[in-house]
Formats: C-alpha cells, sequence, structure tokens
C-alpha cells in the first residue's frame, strides 16, 4: 500500500489518538450500562447489555489486531503505542460482558454458572477466551513485560487463539442469524492470515523439536 | 389414598396483587400519562421515527370488547411496553427490536384467514369475522420462549377449538397446520436467507388435534384490550401457552387439518434442538442452555430477581394427560 506521505504520526500526536481512543470506548459502555439501569433499553435490557458488551469486546479485540498490520502497511510505527489501550479496552468490555451474564442473567447463580461453563461448548469457549484476555491483561504492564522476559512475547501470543475462542463462542451463540458471526469470522481470518508467516515459523520449529528428541 | 393437590397453573393466593394496589397502579399509570408518553419516546419503537421516519404511519392497534378475565389481578402483568418491543418475529428481522421498528406499515385489513383441508364444512374468515364470528374472552397466560425469558401476557381471544368444531372436523383429521402470511414486499425478512435467519419461508407450525382441540390453546387477536400490534402477530395468533413461544404462529392465514404430521419451521432449521412437540419442560435441556429456570420479564429494573424456575407443561399440567405414556425425553 502507498505510504501516506502528507502524514506521519509524531509522538506528539499519540495523546490525542490515545484520547480518542478513550472517550469512543468508555462513553458507550457507561451510556450502555446507564440506559440498562434506567430500563431504557427496549423489551430485555440484559440480552441487549450482553450483546453490547459482547461484540464491542470482539471489536475492540479485532482493532487491537488490526493495530500491527496498520502500523506496517501505512509506515507509522508509533501506531503500535495504542495496541495495549485497545488490547485493555476489550478487556474491559469483555469483563462487563461476563458480569452482567453472572449478575444479571444467571442472577449470582453460581452452580448455574459452573454446569453451563462445562455443559455449553459455546459459553465453554467464550469462558477460556475471556480467560485469554484477564492473562493478557493482567501482564500487560511494563513490569510484568520484564519480569517475564522471552516468555511475555509467547504468552501474548495466546491474543490469536483467544480470537479464534470468541469468534466461535459468536457462532455458537445465535439461534440461526449466522451473517453477522460470519462477517466477524471473515475478519478475523484475515487479521489472522495476516501473520500467517509467523504461524509457520512456529510449526516449523514444533517439528524441528520433535525431530530432535 | 387420593392426594388431591391444586393444579400447578392455578395461581395462588401469595401470587396475587391486592386489587386496591391493581387498581392504584392503573390509576398512577393514568396519571403519569405525560410521563408514560415521553418514557416511550426513548425506547424503541420510537428509534425510526428518531432517524427521520417521521411521516411513516405507525400501526394502529383498536379497543376490543371482551369478557375480561375472572383471574384478572392474579400474576403480575408484563407491561404492555415489554410485550410490544421484545419480540421474535423472524419476517420483520431477527432481532428482538427490528419487528416493532419493520412491522409498523404491515397491512392487515383486508385479511383473509382459511380453514380447510379434512373437514366437512371447510370456511374462511375476513378482517371483521376475525373479532365478530366467536365471543372473545380475555386469558392471561404465561409466554416461556425457549431462549429461556418469558413473559405474561392478557391475551385475548377465542379458543382454537370452537373455530375447528365450526368447520366439522372429520375422524381421519389428526393433525392441525398452520402457516404464516408469505408476502415478502411487507416481510423483509422473506426477501432472503440472510435476512430472516434462514427460515424457509412461509413460517408452519403444527400441532396434534387433541393438543389443538385443548381449552387451553386460544386464537388471540389481541393483548392489554386492544387490538393485536403488528409485531406481535396482528391480526390473528396462536398462542399454546404450555409449549415454548415459537409454537405460537403469528399472522396465520392457513389452518389446514390433516392425516398426517405437519412440518414445522423451527424444527426443519434444527432438528436436534426444536422439537414437533417442544412442550416447557425443566427437564430437557436445549442443547445450548439449560431450560430449569428463565428470566421473567417483568419492567421491574435490571437488579431484580427475576430468575425462577421453570415448571413442567409451564404450569399448566392440566395438559399432561395428552402426552401419557410418552417418553418426553425423546419426544422434546
Amino acid at each position: 500500500m502507498a505510504q501516506l506521505h502528507f502524514f506521519k504520526l509524531k509522538p506528539a500526536h499519540l495523546p490525542w489518538l490515545k484520547c480518542i481512543i478513550h472517550l469512543s470506548a468508555l462513553v458507550p459502555l457507561l451510556l450502555i450500562f446507564f440506559q440498562a439501569f434506567n430500563d431504557e433499553l427496549g423489551g430485555d435490557p440484559v440480552s441487549a447489555l450482553l450483546h453490547f458488551t459482547g461484540l464491542g469486546a470482539f471489536k475492540l479485540l479485532l482493532l487491537s489486531l488490526l493495530v500491527t498490520p496498520l502500523a506496517r502497511l501505512l509506515k507509522q510505527g508509533l501506531l503500535i503505542n495504542v495496541r495495549r489501550l485497545l488490547g485493555l479496552y476489550s478487556f474491559t468490555y469483555a469483563l462487563a460482558h461476563i458480569a452482567s451474564y453472572v449478575l444479571f442473567d444467571l442472577q449470582l447463580d453460581w452452580p448455574l454458572l459452573l454446569s453451563e461453563i462445562v455443559k455449553r461448548p459455546y459459553i465453554t469457549v467464550g469462558f477460556v477466551g475471556w480467560l485469554i484476555l484477564l492473562a493478557l491483561a493482567l501482564t500487560s504492564t511494563k513490569q510484568a513485560q520484564r519480569k517475564l522476559g522471552k516468555r511475555w512475547q509467547s504468552l501474548h501470543n495466546s491474543v490469536y487463539l483467544a480470537a479464534i475462542m470468541v469468534s466461535i463462542h459468536f457462532l455458537w451463540s445465535v439461534k440461526s442469524a449466522i451473517l453477522e458471526p460470519t462477517i466477524y469470522i471473515v475478519m478475523t481470518a484475515l487479521l489472522l492470515a495476516y501473520r500467517r508467516d509467523k504461524f509457520k515459523r512456529w510449526f516449523n520449529k514444533r517439528i524441528k523439536n520433535r525431530q530432535k528428541v | 389414598m387420593l392426594i388431591k393437590t391444586p393444579k400447578a397453573s392455578v395461581i395462588c393466593e401469595s401470587q396475587v396483587t391486592d386489587e386496591s394496589v391493581y387498581n392504584q397502579r392503573r390509576d398512577i399509570i393514568k396519571s403519569m400519562g405525560f410521563v408514560g408518553a415521553s418514557a416511550l419516546l426513548s425506547s424503541t419503537p420510537a428509534r425510526a421515527s428518531f432517524f427521520g421516519n417521521d411521516d411513516a404511519e405507525t400501526f394502529k392497534t383498536e379497543k376490543l370488547n371482551f369478557s375480561a378475565s375472572s383471574k384478572k389481578a392474579a400474576t403480575k402483568l408484563t407491561p404492555e411496553e415489554k410485550i410490544i418491543s421484545h419480540n421474535n418475529f423472524y419476517e420483520f428481522g431477527t432481532g428482538k427490536s427490528d419487528p416493532v421498528e419493520n412491522a409498523q406499515q404491515f397491512k392487515v385489513n383486508p385479511w383473509r384467514l382459511s380453514i380447510e383441508g379434512l373437514a366437512e364444512k371447510p370456511f374462511t374468515l375476513d378482517y371483521d369475522d376475525l373479532f365478530k364470528q366467536f365471543p372473545l374472552e380475555e386469558r392471561i397466560y404465561r409466554l416461556r420462549c425457549v431462549e429461556a425469558w418469558s413473559m405474561v401476557v392478557p391475551w385475548i381471544g377465542f379458543s382454537l377449538a370452537s373455530l375447528i368444531k365450526k368447520a366439522k372436523p372429520l375422524s381421519s383429521a389428526k393433525y392441525v397446520a398452520f402457516e404464516t402470511l408469505y408476502d415478502p414486499e411487507q416481510m423483509p425478512g422473506q426477501r432472503s436467507r440472510f435476512a430472516g435467519g434462514g427460515i424457509n419461508y412461509p413460517y408452519i407450525e403444527g400441532l396434534r388435534i387433541d393438543e389443538a382441540m385443548h381449552p387451553l390453546t386460544l386464537l388471540s387477536v389481541g393483548l392489554y384490550g386492544k387490538t393485536l400490534p403488528a409485531q406481535n402477530g396482528a391480526p390473528i395468533r396462536l398462542v399454546v401457552p404450555w409449549k415454548y413461544g415459537f409454537k405460537s404462529i403469528k399472522s396465520i392465514t392457513r389452518i389446514r387439518l390433516t392425516d398426517k404430521r405437519p412440518p414445522t419451521s423451527w424444527n426443519q432449521l434444527a432438528a436436534n434442538e426444536y422439537g414437533f412437540y417442544a412442550n416447557v419442560n425443566p427437564n430437557v435441556d436445549h442443547p445450548r442452555w439449560s431450560q430449569a429456570s428463565e428470566r421473567r420479564i417483568s419492567g421491574a429494573g435490571l437488579f431484580s430477581r427475576n430468575r425462577i424456575d421453570t415448571k413442567m407443561f409451564n404450569g399448566y399440567e392440566e395438559v399432561a394427560a395428552l402426552y401419557q405414556g410418552m417418553d418426553l425425553r425423546k419426544h422434546f
């Protein structure tokens, strides 16, 4: 893709860019909860909350996966600086999603929560995806990065697995209207396809390691 | 020993809202008419007009004459604005708030409902007949959706049995098949497979003849004292309160008596998830979620503890005799 000659992202732009991300992620989230508390979300505010937060988490996850390809294609290396923020907002939405499910849908019926996680494949994969995002959020600080050293990168590569889990969770959760999940799965597949060389390298490494043994 | 237990569907005294409270509630709502109207403006039904469809006509409902339910204030009714804004009616879109937005221009008059098939006297009803041929009565029924939410709805209508009797069914009639209007011009969901959630339209449903003749089985033409809103299945729909909501087919144009078990829409789409019988059963889970409990949509807000245990046959245990000797795990 052509380089953007007329614009180059500078360090001074970053606070503004981050500010925009903060506003456009946080305001809708607060607004939806405000509407839900005031019973302004149509017939069933709980399902509206679940859809909004779940879809929001997925969108933000895809956006965070879009940062690297975008930075390379547009030659805007500084863009990488917003990746963590987008990832953390994806986790925030996912946290709101699971909290709405436990608090407002299951209404703190813990045995039901456990049996649903075990018995329902779409909830199992969604929960695994959420656990991955939780681990990534907890190790997102510079400090954790230093402490974990080389292992940090391999841990954070599991974001690709999370993206796959979330796609399956979405597809399996719908009754029959698969158009929307399909669109998201295609987007996920494109973003993962961009990393195919990375996956190939892992794969070859695995095979070599096996041959050594 | 004879053990007499009241039918579970009989609403016990503890569930009954005191009549004075019930009447007060109406007064409060009336006195808040202004607030109510403005609150409605901010909710889904008005969204279409918010985005500039102001001149678009809205679907009109009319007051009905009917005999009121004797169990009038028995259970806490789901508020009308919830019942008319949270709908599964894939012909008007697959989202819960799609039908209220997309069905506003639905034309129900003229209408033609035909009763045909294995009957001595098949007949048809036009729009006015729907409200005049049979005495209308109010019935307050629990509605349990297969998606594990529920409502309490004050329907108005008449027994399906009285309609079928009028057609004088032959003894060979073993099943009743129902069909929703097929009109892709009015129903955007019928225009493509994607828009309509993959259902092969027209939507079809069916009952065994004894289920159809059961006194609980209702043909509804109204709710909350008025004719049905388009999104709730105007002008006439089925209500089978002991079965999951998808059995209660909307906007019916054809009722056919037959000797073979008719195919049904959701069963065609996913036979492992939706059976022909679809009786509410807390012991048989949907493959993807538990059916042991449900969320009662009450309008009491996000923090109301409205998750309740689901009852066999949705609490209408008087229908159990219809299924004696049947393995309801197999015939789900």
